[in-house]
């Protein structure tokens, strides 16, 4: 089961400008802080949640550029050196890391991550979950909105204003946070679909 | 544009959100490449939705409802939808929306009418406020299957345990309706599946086994014909109307058995996407539907499948149909599993499905694994499947990660799998590792699976102490995202055999890097995307590794397993040093201090006398022989010096049993050092265990020689001339230096003399700052302190040996709880006596700056350990 899903910025190591920021999140179910009655308690609790996505969010962009700086990749490498290079995604760097208990979530849990050039893409899982399908989720997910929302295309569309078709693509992709075993025809199928329900 | 800036409103922000051409300026970036594009329209883009204000969102909420109350689902509501999600997700802040605004998204969201993109957007905000008191939603409302798994999507979101509860039962009682044309389950299991995640035992037990049997039927009845274009159960429409066809396998030849996920076709049927759904959940349905689950009286349930959908297929097993729905649902889950084991042999037309197949690989053995805990009599059908699995993926490189879930299986069943387990075990851990190290996800899956069994490694669990050195190679290349895990593992990896040998490969985990980063260098052609740093080049260490004594120590440091031997790596270091600059290598040795803490952590839970003072030596031999890494040497140094009192702690008589080799590292350090850590802990040992009453082999001679080797060492480091080329001495050393002296002789009373005119000449070295090594009035100032204290103290020598050399009952609590016992009263007076001393003497301050004084109680401190 996926717990979250989330899009943020990643920024060349040793970059002085800038934050890590968060475009896009989604908690597929919750889990309320126990024990708590407060009357705030409701904006509390979204408000840790917004802290926890970016906790997981930094610790991508951390661990993304320790494994960049390790192959010697710097910021140059960063650009695409035409807008007509299709990414190639299956190279694109990726990696998992275990979250303690308590730090943020309640529960221990896994984040896979995958960075496409200035984009990260994470999903924060539990602690036994297939992580080759997680893997090959996480690239098409990436894929898609890519592909979908013209992400390195120049002029293309901002994502920030571009939640209806994230989310239409997770409903069909990730529905509910449930990781699908996809065949390449099963997905061409919902991915016309798609296209089909977003052409007009 | 309808809702240009309206007249009046000079807010940047409010014009901004009000307005399209302002948006879509900031979203379209001004030319430049991929990489940078997305800074500046980004940015600017959250910040404007940051700063609406209270008003101004009021405005947009009224101008959305307006658009949502007439109905109005055009462009103009989407892009009005899109920015007010974007306001509310924006913030980690909660947004109020107008209640009106509120109520007409949750309207909207169940309308059977609107389109999807704005019914996903109405749930998406409605999402982001969550958990929010405003919400009227409820699972009634919705009127599709469709709608439900969005409006299930919102509640489930809130957070609520009742509410996750009243989602379970209302999505169940449509999936429990049975109509043929009813509503599309594929919107709706998946909400199942996320249900029981959240609350196991959100769903009653009638419901559970009601699913479990139609997830049977799911998994091992789906039509195996290809979804027609036209017919009722077919998704993806088009206007041809064709005939469809058998579905296929992944190598494109006719399915021979039931659809599975790796069976493929131009469409899809209903049956087919709930098949996959069904695979998709399957192994945490079963898990939380396994016989552990309380009250789960299946047996007395062999009722036949009443009234279900049963496909015609379903009639040849009929005979299975009077098992238990838990029962039969681990049946069908079984033959999928047989049948995916086949399928994955196939070899596959499409890269994206022989991903598939390496993923179902995994997930096939994962949930045999399952039923076979569930109930053991699968496991003579399941264990030749498996075995016959790790045969055919054992020479297999690119299926190596489904070996960790095949290694699972078979730790789990040990009785009956004993010897299948020692094999993939032996496999696991003696090659794995050194080919696969490069590979981050494998490296972490092989950690987790490592912290996962040890309880069940049993006999192999020697079998991975053992391969430490090859566990060592995934950490050496992953450290930040490994280092963690392997602070866990430590403690269960090391033991007294190989903790010697263990610590020397912690020491040398920066040059096992740079070894690796060679092997890779030499091994691999010039890939297009290299794995190491291409920007470090290192033509020299390729060549010089072709000296059979280089190669011999590089073997050595890439051993496979402990070899129970110890090789002095010092010319290896040399020949890896272009490498020491590489960030890999730096990332690893920042990483080694946290991995020493756990080792020393978890080794002094176990060690004898004879293993502490072995690692007590190495850590003396090895804190000048490290890999030259920036930081590296200072950084350990600081790790040792504070583990080594411990290991005298440990086992007070190494002092007495090591004295040769404390003498002579002592001894050895000719001139200041760059880090005086590990001298001060050294001396420091020296002082408060060079005594018969923790070794009686303590001999008088034994202390005088260190008195001597001491009074030489002082005297160096504080008449050496400061240069700017030599660190300075720190006073810590000078400090340590005098105490130490000052202890040895108040057990050897004949070097009192000596020692006072040490001090007395050390007082005034310290009073004139222009000279001696050390600088700072600070500095000094401790220097002078201590040197005054240390003559006073020495003015009454039994005082002197009681307070230095304290009995070993000491620490126990009643000599400082108890106001009779002698030592409070004895520390109390000679508090005053040197507090009244050291007042009279012009110039002298309380010292300040020393760790030594860090306790309170002044003479006490000078008892208490350097740290």
């Amino acid at each position: 089961m996926v717990h979250a899903f989330l899009i943020h910025t990643l920024r060349a190591a040793k970059a002085e400008e800038g934050l890590c920021r968060v475009l896009y999140s989604c908690f597929f179910g919750a889990e309320n802080s126990p024990n708590d009655s407060q009357p705030h308690s409701a904006e509390r609790d979204r408000l840790l949640r917004k802290e926890q996505i970016l906790a997981v969010a930094r610790q991508v962009e951390s661990m993304y550029q320790l494994q960049q700086q390790a192959c010697g990749r710097h910021a140059v490498d960063l650009q695409p050196q035409s807008s007509d290079d299709p990414v190639a995604l299956h190279e694109a760097p990726c990696g998992a890391f275990r979250l303690a208990p308590g730090d943020p979530f309640q529960e221990p849990r896994t984040v896979v991550w995958l960075g496409v050039l200035s984009i990260g893409f994470a999903l924060v899982l539990d602690t036994h979950e297939n992580l080759l399908l997680v893997e090959s989720t996480l690239r098409l997910l990436a894929r898609l909105l890519l592909d979908h929302l013209r992400l390195l295309v120049p002029g293309g569309a901002n994502l920030l204003l571009r939640a209806d078709c994230i989310e239409g693509i997770l409903t069909r992709f990730l529905p509910h946070g449930q990781l699908l075993f996809l065949n390449d025809q099963f997905v061409q199928g919902l991915e016309k679909e798609f296209s089909a329900a977003w052409s007009h | 544009m309808r809702h240009a800036a309206r007249p009046g409103s000079r807010r940047r922000c409010g014009h901004c959100f009000a307005s399209r051409p302002c948006l879509e300026r900031a979203a379209r970036p001004q030319g430049g490449g991929g990489g940078g594009m997305l800074a500046t329209g980004t940015e600017s883009l959250l910040r404007q939705a940051r700063e609406v204000g209270a008003e101004e969102l009021g405005r947009f909420c009224a101008r959305v409802s307006a658009l949502l109350q007439a109905e109005d689902w055009g462009p103009d509501a989407l892009d009005a939808l899109r920015r007010l999600f974007l306001i509310v997700a924006a913030t980690k802040y909660s947004r109020r929306l107008e209640p009106t605004c509120v109520a007409l998204l949750q309207t909207t969201l169940c309308s059977p009418r609107c389109p999807e993109r704005l019914q996903l957007l109405c749930a998406a905000v409605l999402r982001e406020m969550a958990p929010s008191d405003s919400l009227s939603l409820s699972c009634d409302h919705a009127q599709s299957s469709r709608q439900l798994g969005l409006v299930a999507s919102v509640l489930l979101a809130q957070g609520d345990p009742q509410q996750v509860r009243t989602v379970g039962q209302c999505v169940i009682k449509v999936l429990e309706s049975r109509q043929p044309e009813g509503p599309s389950l594929t919107y709706l299991l998946p909400v199942v599946s996320k249900v029981t995640s959240l609350a196991p035992d959100a769903l009653p037990e009638e419901q559970t086994k009601a699913l479990s049997k139609r997830l049977g039927e799911w998994l091992r009845y789906a039509s195996v014909q290809q979804g027609a274009a036209h017919a009722s159960g077919g998704f993806f429409s088009t206007p041809r109307a064709r005939q469809p066809g058998p579905v296929t396998e992944v190598d494109g030849t006719v399915a021979t058995d039931f659809f599975t996920v790796l069976s493929t076709g131009q469409r899809f049927t209903e049956d087919q996407r709930l098949n996959v759904q069904a695979f998709s959940m399957l192994r945490a349905w079963l898990l939380q539907g396994g016989p552990a689950r309380p009250g789960a009286a299946d047996a007395d349930d062999r009722s036949e499948l009443e009234g279900s959908t049963v496909s015609v297929l379903s009639a040849a097993s009929a005979a299975s149909h009077l098992l238990p729905p838990a029962e039969w649902l681990r049946e069908k889950a079984l033959e999928y599993c047989q049948r995916l084991l086949e399928q994955s042999g196939r070899r596959a037309l499409r890269k994206a499905d022989s991903d598939l197949q390496k993923a179902c690989l995994v997930e096939a053995v994962l949930v045999l694994d399952v039923l076979c805990r569930q109930d053991p009599s699968f496991l003579y059908r399941a264990l030749p499947c498996v075995r016959a699995l790790r045969t055919r993926l054992c020479g297999d490189t690119a299926c190596v990660r489904a070996l960790l879930p095949i290694a699972q299986f078979f730790l789990h069943h040990g009785e009956a799998a004993a010897v299948d387990a020692d094999a993939v075990c032996q496999h696991l851990f003696t090659r794995i590792p050194s080919e696969h190290f490069h590979s981050p996800m494998l490296a972490f899956e092989f950690v987790q699976f490592c912290r996962d069994h040890l309880v069940l490694f049993g006999s192999n669990l020697d079998l991975l102490r053992t391969s430490f050195p090859n566990l060592f190679k995934f950490l050496a290349w992953s450290s930040p995202a490994l280092t963690s895990g392997f602070v866990a593992l430590l403690p269960v990896l090391v033991d007294a055999g190989t903790a010697v040998e263990m610590l020397h490969l912690l020491l040398d985990l920066p040059s096992l890097t740079a070894a690796l980063d060679l092997q890779l260098r030499a091994s691999q052609a010039a890939s297009e995307r290299p794995l190491w740093d291409v920007s470090v080049r290192a033509p020299g260490c390729l060549e010089a590794l072709r000296d059979p004594q280089a190669q011999g120590l590089f073997q050595h440091l890439l051993r496979a397993k402990a070899s129970g031997t110890v090789e002095r790596l010092t010319p290896l270091h040399q020949l890896l040093q272009p490498l020491a600059s590489c960030a890999r290598v730096l990332q690893c040795a920042q990483a080694v201090p946290t991995l020493l803490r756990a080792f020393f952590a978890a080794v002094t839970q176990f060690a004898s006398g004879a293993l502490a003072s072995q690692l007590a030596l190495l850590l003396l031999e090895r804190s000048d022989s490290l890999f030259q890494v920036e930081g590296y040497e200072a950084d350990v140094h600081r790790v040792l010096s504070s583990q080594f009192p411990a290991l005298c702690k440990l086992h007070p008589p190494l002092v007495v049993e090591r004295a040769k080799e404390l003498l002579e590292f002592v001894g050895s350090l000719g001139g200041p050092r760059s880090t005086g850590h590990m001298l001060t802990s050294v001396v420091w040992a020296v002082g408060e265990y060079l005594s018969v009453s923790w070794d009686r082999r303590c001999s008088a001679e034994q202390i005088s020689r260190f008195f001597e080797a001491l009074e030489a060492l002082l005297f160096e480091v504080t008449q050496s001339r400061p240069s700017a080329a030599l660190p300075k001495c720190p006073p810590q050393v000078i400090t340590v230096l005098m105490t130490t002296l000052t202890k040895l002789a108040s057990r050897s009373q004949d070097l009192i003399p000596r020692v006072s005119l040490l001090l007395s000449k050390m007082r005034t070295l310290a009073q004139s700052p222009a000279v001696g090594p050390v600088h700072g009035e600070d500095d000094l100032g401790a220097v002078r302190t201590r040197a005054t204290e240390l003559l006073n103290l020495l003015k009454m020598p039994s005082v002197a040996q009681f307070v230095l050399t304290p009995s070993v009952e000491v620490s126990q609590p009643r000599y400082h709880r108890d106001c009779n016992t002698a030592l409070p009263l004895a520390l109390d007076m000679v508090s005053r006596l040197l507090e009244r001393e050291a007042g009279l003497l012009p110039g002298t301050r309380p010292p300040q700056h020393l760790p030594l004084e860090a306790v309170p109680g002044r003479s006490r401190a000078l008892c208490s350990s350097p740290e």
